[in-house]
């Protein structure tokens, strides 16, 4: 078979992972699997209370422990001036509490020990004198007058309040609202969750004081960014910093964030010179590090009494916990929550959110969302459902009637993003046909003859991704900009080492197809290297789906320039002119001579061996992508459930997810990310909430307390697709990871409510436990028969 | 105190504190670190190995307790001449994504398939009902199991006749 006749698996080929040879085996490299010589391990006192002043430290009888090599406390890191860090909203957090713990699960002290074993053993020995004060555990308690001082420490800070935002044209929406005929207004809590990937956080720090030069091995989504952090936290030269993120077990957002644990191991590593390792317990994770939401909203719409939506406002509280340490965009303070217009063509919104310090664990907005899109989505779809309930119309036409159409696209929305291509009739369409609506609906009518509690909910999500243009968007200051750098072999293999940070999603894989699509080498060729700020180009990370609108970018666009260059040596080999030089993968030949030819594996060979006088020998290239906008993946989600009336208990009988992700690389990493998108999402819709009692303790700090899905209540998905390409993305993809987290708790919501609409219930918070869908009905009877 | 585990058909022994879980024995003592720790609470599943035939929680098990047992982990799946049909079909089909929780869901699919052949959706659910992913939905997790199933019954003939 000719190279002609192979076909290259580029863009749409479901190749199988390359990721998955060493994980199927066991071989996989995990944070905890790595062992240095000399390594310590180190645990972490973390405090018992959620406000408390701490009078003093006693860390005698913990160091006495056979095998302690040290004790660390806030004190201790203060004498090197690393009590206190930059978190990514421009605050600031304690590495470990001098003054005093203003959340429980704060980090206190810790210890390092010859074994795992010891240092935790230790840890219950080291004495620490409190005085609790009092606690603020939602941003309502955080605003009263008389409420405790969260960060008294903060020059200028006399309240908890942390910043007030606007978005959209007040004016405008006032007006839109005034000539409505119909406001339908939802108060909703979007609960905090936790992102939880399997594998915990952790590190290991080796900072070697001959040299200075520190490695850190971390379980991070975005190493380089970690890197300039480190560098401007502990004042080392960013050269000698050098991070590698191994295999992580999964990240969803938990794995953005700067964590004490690693400033303080660091610090250890770097005063003991030993290696030192810390590794969170699952505990710990679901207390402290980076949780999710938390986010009190209230939504009005304005619409005329034919359906038409004139008009979009609401108000937020976001609970920030007791450091502002969400990890996004700079300018925008809830992230990208002005989305909320959602799918619709909203003439006027306007947004204002405000922001309170509580005593509760910091690092918010991650969980598998793109910067607080989930909670606009949930909000927007919530509201659609009850406005078309309101005024008697289908939730479906409703829908259809305010749809962005087709040929408004690029779309300015009120807020101010332009949406750069969509098909919204098309994928509902779509999802209804696949669900069957139509007889579905008659089948609800059925049931509800019998007394059946028959519910079916959609979501047309518009998520926003890919972040983004240098002018606007950027995390303390770094732009959010990402490189690939190719390099092709003599042998006419490939290296590609890429900014981003796969944690499951695939990039070896995926970034390999793209080098393939544009350069025909197939992707098995195409090692992908990534994780190590050594050995890698400098990027923001992965999360908010932003690898393929970025990284995928960058990674096309650095194929193209080699392959000028390549064209160039083809053209040399072949003896003609280079316009005269035709490719089609993985071949050059002459116009009007085929049959002259010569293959990408012939040009990467002669790049070293045979190229012409005067150019550079080699074949590689690096790129930065500045994406020109945001990419904007939507879909239609359509979810029927049948509610016990008894017991509250819901089950989904069917759940339809219409995705359009632009172009598809790898349809089934594609549709994997979706199956575990609508997974957790319906985690959020049923079970996942973090909890406090009044005191500030954490309730849901294990998996017993803080349930997830298993695969017993996991709903069987059906999929289907349209494909808008992204018109400005170099190959039409738009990102994916994260859409049907974004799309489908609303879809779950909607289903159940629209179940127990004709009890007169219009709203349950989530988690919709059995308990709290129980209680719903019970007060909706209740309120029917009094 | 000295423990002999037969452990992917090889006794290995070690010296370890009695309060040192299987999960650590394996993982530190035996360097064997395809077994992963996802909650200590015995809810996740990812430190799920076989003893005796039998997934077991090793966080929830001392080392001494296996003391004299035979314990397989993801490491001794596969027979010398390839993979076992459960890692080939969890490749296949999509099965896994970062990698953290499959070598306790693939322990847990290998020892329901030496009871079920041929499991049913539902069958295989419960069957890794105590093993979280945070990836995959389960979807193709059940999908590889099935497959492996039927790669598994559809070999047997030609092994029986060999």
């Amino acid at each position: 078979m000719s190279a002609h006749e192979t076909e290259i698996r580029g863009v749409g080929h479901s190749v199988k992972r390359k990721e998955d040879a060493r994980f199927i085996r066991g071989k996989g490299t995990y944070i905890d699997d790595i062992h240095l010589p000399g390594m310590l391990h180190m645990a972490i006192l973390r405090s018992p209370f959620a406000h408390a002043k701490i009078n003093g430290v006693d860390t005698s009888r913990a160091a006495a422990v056979p095998g302690v090599i040290a004790v660390v406390t806030g004190e201790l890191m203060a004498q090197h001036n690393l009590a206190w860090m930059p978190t990514l909203s421009g605050d600031t957090e304690a590495v470990l509490a001098t003054d005093k713990v203003r959340f429980q699960g704060q980090e206190v002290a810790a210890v390092v020990a010859t074994d795992p074993y010891i240092a935790r053993d230790a840890l219950e020995l080291i004495d620490v004198d409190y005085d609790a004060l009092g606690v603020v555990i939602s941003p309502q308690q955080a605003m009263a007058s008389d409420a405790p001082l969260i960060r008294d420490e903060k020059e200028g800070q006399t309240d908890n309040h942390i910043y007030h935002w606007e978005s959209g044209d007040k004016d405008a929406t006032d007006a839109a609202f005034a000539s409505a005929d119909t406001i339908v207004s939802l108060d909703t809590f979007y609960p905090r969750s936790h992102p939880s990937p399997l594998e915990t956080c952790g590190c290991i720090a080796d900072v070697d004081g001959a040299t200075g030069q520190a490695t850190i091995y971390m379980t991070t989504q975005a190493p380089h960014l970690i890197r300039t952090v480190f560098a401007l936290v502990a004042g080392l030269p960013e050269e000698n910093i050098r991070v590698i993120s191994p295999d992580l077990g999964g990240g969803f957002g938990n794995k953005v964030p700067v964590y004490p644990g690693y400033v303080v191991a660091t610090a250890a590593s770097l005063l003991l010179g030993h290696p030192v390792k810390w590794i969170e317990d699952r505990s710990e994770n679901l207390i402290s590090t980076g949780f999710a939401r938390d986010f009190h909203m209230h939504g009005e719409m304005a619409l005329k009494s034919d359906g038409t939506m004139l008009g979009l406002r609401t108000s937020l509280l976001a609970d920030e916990g007791a450091f502002h340490a969400d990890a996004q965009p700079s300018k925008f303070k809830v992230g990208l929550f002005h989305i909320v217009t959602g799918s619709y063509a909203l003439p006027a919104a306007h947004v204002e959110a405000d922001g309170y310090y509580t005593n509760k664990a910091p690092g918010g907005v991650a969980y598998r969302c793109s910067f607080r899109v989930t909670e606009a989505s949930y909000l927007i779809e919530r509201l659609v459902q009850n406005a078309a309930y309101e005024l008697g119309l289908d939730p479906a036409d409703l829908r259809k009637k305010n749809f962005v159409p087709q040929d408004a696209f690029p779309y300015e929305s009120a807020t101010g993003f332009v949406y750069d291509s969509g098909d919204y009739h098309g994928a509902m369409d779509k999802a209804l046909e696949m669900i069957g609506y139509d007889e579905l609906r008659k089948e609800q009518d059925a049931k509800r003859a019998e007394g059946k509690l028959w519910g079916i909910g959609l979501a047309s999500f518009t998520e926003v991704v890919g972040a983004g243009p240098h002018k606007d968007y950027d995390i303390i200051g770094v732009k959010m900009n990402d490189g690939a750098e190719l390099r092709v072999h003599p042998t006419g293999k490939a290296i590609l080492k890429i900014s981003s940070k796969t944690q499951g999603q695939g990039h070896e894989t995926t970034f390999a197809q793209i080098v393939a699509e544009e350069l025909g080498i197939q992707p098995e060729d195409v090692k992908v290297q990534h994780g190590d700020t050594d050995n890698t180009p400098y990027g923001l990370g992965t999360y908010a789906s932003r690898s393929t609108p970025t990284v995928g970018a960058a990674t096309a666009m650095v194929s193209r320039r080699i392959l000028e260059k390549a064209r160039k040596i083809a053209a040399h080999l072949l003896e003609v002119s280079e316009e005269d030089v035709e490719f089609e993968r993985p071949t050059f030949s002459v116009k009007g001579a085929p049959d002259k030819a010569v293959t990408i594996q012939d040009v990467a060979f002669a790049a070293y061996t045979n190229f012409p006088d005067g150019m550079e020998a080699g074949l590689e290239g690096s790129y930065y992508y500045d994406p020109p906008n945001l990419t904007f993946p939507f879909g239609t989600y359509a979810v029927a459930v049948e509610v016990d009336p008894d017991t509250g208990v819901w089950h989904v009988t069917r759940m339809v997810a219409v995705d359009d992700c632009g172009v598809r690389i790898n349809p089934m990493i594609v549709e994997g990310q979706i199956h575990g998108g609508l997974t957790e999402g319906y985690g959020i819709a049923a079970m996942e909430q973090i909890t406090f009692d009044e005191a500030g303790n954490c309730i849901g700090s294990n998996f017993v307390d803080y349930l997830l899905p298993t695969a017993v209540e996991t709903p069987r998905f059906e999929l289907g697709e349209t494909v808008t390409p992204s018109p400005h993305h170099p190959i039409g993809a738009k990102g994916v990871g994260e859409s049907a987290t974004v799309g489908s708790p609303a879809a779950y919501v909607n289903a159940v409510i629209d179940a127990l609409w004709p009890l007169g219930v219009r709203n349950i918070d989530m988690p919709l436990t059995s308990a709290k869908v129980w209680e719903a009905i019970e007060a909706a009877k209740a309120g029917a028969s009094a | 105190m000295e423990i002999t585990i037969t452990v992917n058909g090889e006794a290995r022994t070690a010296d370890v504190e009695p309060r040192m879980l299987l999960t650590h024995v394996i993982r530190e003592e035996l360097g064997l670190t395809g077994t992963h720790i996802g909650c200590d609470t015995t809810s996740c599943g990812a430190c799920t190995v076989l003893v005796d035939g039998e997934p077991v929680k090793s966080c929830t098990m001392f080392g001494v307790q296996a003391d004299g047992h035979e314990v397989t982990t993801v490491e001794g799946l596969a027979a010398a001449d390839g993979l076992h049909p459960i890692q080939a079909a969890f490749q296949e089909e999509h099965g896994l994504q970062c990698g953290f929780c499959t070598p306790g869901m693939m322990l847990v699919g290998a020892a329901l398939l030496e009871r079920n052949p041929d499991p049913s959706d539902d069958d295989v659910r419960w069957a890794i009902s105590g093993n979280i992913c945070r990836c995959t939905g389960y979807m193709n997790i059940v999908k590889a199991i099935q497959a492996a199933a039927k790669a598994t019954a559809g070999a047997e003939p030609t092994a029986a006749t060999a």
